[in-house]
């Protein structure tokens, strides 16, 4: 029987959404091609996270080894490659997330087994297995192929699939031992530590408005325009990644994945073109307005309701409309 | 040290309208400017900074075609020692494996302690090219660094993980690191910058003179191969709010009030 396998990605004792997401797309991939849905988890001391996955695979692979305490893609990268090998797995599923990025690549390389990033979606047709992407920056999709093979590996873009609430299945967990390849010198990338950079004096999280600036402000001279809109309503100021890597903004002011998720009652968008790693951080708010001369930016995609206008005329007329309704 | 610095010339797509190709396969090209994909023009920065501080030499290398040399212009101007660009019309319709299966061909015969890139490229994303570089090489990688510190034939590496973590790797050299953006401030290169570098070296090199035969290259020796690019549907669209700006502002205003926002 095909055997459709799933990384399971969890960090400091919790398992990751993007598993859980894999899990339900995997699901009805696995229905689809008639494949076992295996799931492979990877750790030290798990049994804890493990059980959580015997309610989403009938089957949950434990390699419970000191060694892969904490994510290091080489380690994981041996005990992958001795498991990809030996089963055969007609899918492979991980994460396109920091961890993702850093093992994926490599462990298809190794065994030269095709692989797509970042995928959207996927499916067989027959025996070819297409997939879609985004390019140009979240203008552009892409439906493409990949090689015939016996074994593929695909990483999925995370918050893209819906996890589905499902009834436990009680699948059962399988311990097998890590392959003897772990035991050799592992000294060539070697985990330290953990580091969380201090808070700043602004949490952006506890905000009901978040007034949010990104790329379009072009000059850190004009941050104040936007900023002061924020003031106007009562809200904070948030930024997307480009302002933070500039040093125009404080990190813990970036909204995205690689930054904070928020959830306030209104999200102001101001210059933003929406990537997906910004989106995946403020989808959920109640109400997004988004201000952007691009008519074809993808932020107008996830806005309630979109403005296409500069913003240096749209953003000073909005605060003095506010203010005036404030008194 | 000496660092090798892998950069990707690409379109600015952000702020342009995007449109497909005849061929269905690829996007129109001749309207979009084309510069350093950002990513990796913090790499070269990183390169060039780390070299000034510990010595060394910078080799700036690309695949592509002709108009690519203005990105290697540019990291030469920023002050890497040497390019190179790898160019064949073999390589026509390669994806991220065979241009690192490329890379690598090259790359074994320079001496280097560091390989850096972007940890992707904002055309296609795919965030694959350094990884299986490094693989390739059979050397250590690290992506998403936002921080390297390399001492005593260690390079201490801070990698970016979601919600603002970061984790603290240490990693033998030689090595590669996909860079992340912010890691520095990349300097402003001016054309009079670029001028002056005219003079040094770019090499470019095809497929015989790196030993690959034109199986391996190409999408004969892709992993994947684009069958159709498209304009996204539309699944939830914002409602657009016209008018004059005063008239936007007070349309925002009203949408406001009735939810109580304001």
């Amino acid at each position: 029987m095909k055997e459709l396998l799933v990384l399971a990605e969890h960090r400091q004792g919790d398992l990751r959404d993007i598993t859980f997401e894999m899990l339900t797309k995997g699901r009805e991939l696995s229905q689809a091609l008639n494949a076992d849905l295996t799931v492979l988890l990877l750790g030290h001391n798990v049994k804890g996270i493990a059980k959580k996955l015997t309610d989403r695979a009938k089957r949950v692979l434990v390699v419970d080894d000191e060694r892969l305490r904490n994510f290091n893609a080489e380690g994981y990268q041996r005990v992958l490659s001795h498991l990809l090998s030996e089963r055969k797995p007609l899918l492979t599923l991980v994460g396109h997330t920091a961890f993702g990025v850093d093992l994926a690549p490599s462990l298809a390389a190794e065994l030269d087994i095709p692989l797509a990033t970042d995928c959207i979606n996927l499916g067989f047709e027959g025996e070819k297995l297409v997939v879609f992407r985004q390019v140009y920056e979240g203008k552009v999709n892409v439906r493409a192929s990949l090689r015939k093979s016996e074994s593929y590996i695909v990483t999925l873009r995370p918050a893209t699939f819906e996890i589905e609430e499902v009834k436990p299945l009680g699948g059962e967990i399988v311990e097998i031992p890590s392959p003897p390849s772990l035991s050799d010198d592992m000294s060539y990338k070697r985990f330290i530590e953990y580091y969380q950079p201090p808070a700043g004096d602004v949490d952006i999280t506890a905000a009901d408005i978040i007034v949010a600036v990104g790329r379009g402000i072009r000059d850190v001279e004009n941050v104040p325009v936007v900023e002061k809109l924020a003031k106007a309503f009562g809200g904070v100021l948030a930024c997307s990644r480009p302002i933070v890597d500039k040093g125009w903004l404080p990190s813990d002011r970036q909204v995205g994945a690689s930054g904070k998720t928020v959830k306030p009652k209104l999200y102001l968008a101001v210059g933003i073109s929406g990537q997906f790693q910004h989106i995946s951080g403020m989808r959920s708010s109640d109400l997004i307005i988004a201000i952007n001369k691009d008519s074809k930016a993808p932020i107008f995609r996830t806005a309630d309701y979109g403005v296409v206008e500069d913003l240096f005329k749209v953003v000073p007329a909005l605060t003095d409309r506010i203010l005036e309704e404030k008194g | 040290m000496d660092i090798i610095v892998c950069v990707k010339h690409v379109p600015e797509t952000a702020e342009a309208d995007v449109a497909i190709a005849e061929d269905g396969k690829s996007i129109k090209t001749t309207e979009l400017v084309y510069d350093i994909n950002e990513w990796d023009d913090y790499a070269a920065e990183e390169a060039v900074l780390l070299r000034d501080k510990l010595g060394g030499s910078v080799t700036a290398i690309t695949v592509g075609s002709e108009e690519a040399d203005s990105t290697l212009r540019k990291c030469l101007a920023r002050g890497a020692d040497r390019a190179i660009r790898l160019t064949d019309e073999a390589f026509e319709g390669s994806d991220s494996y065979v241009t690192a299966k490329i890379l690598s061909k090259v790359i074994k015969n320079l001496p280097f302690d560091l390989i850096l890139t972007g940890a992707q490229a904002s055309d296609d994303g795919c965030a694959q090219v350094g990884v299986v570089l490094a693989e390739l090489l059979g050397i250590p990688h690290a992506t998403m660094v936002k921080k390297l510190e390399p001492k005593d034939g260690i390079v201490k590496v801070n990698q970016e993980l979601e919600g603002g973590l970061e984790e603290i790797m240490e990693l033998k050299l030689p090595a590669m690191l996909a860079i992340q953006t912010g890691i520095n401030e990349p300097r402003y290169i001016s054309i009079m910058g670029i001028r002056k570098a005219m003079k040094k070296e770019l090499k470019v090199l095809g497929l015989k003179d790196i030993g690959l035969t034109e199986e391996e290259v190409g999408e004969s020796g892709s992993w994947i191969i684009v069958e159709k690019m498209f304009v996204p549907s539309v699944e939830k669209e914002a409602e657009i709010l016209t008018g004059g700006v005063d008239e936007i502002a007070t349309k925002i205003t009203e949408t406001l009030k009735t939810r109580g926002l304001i």
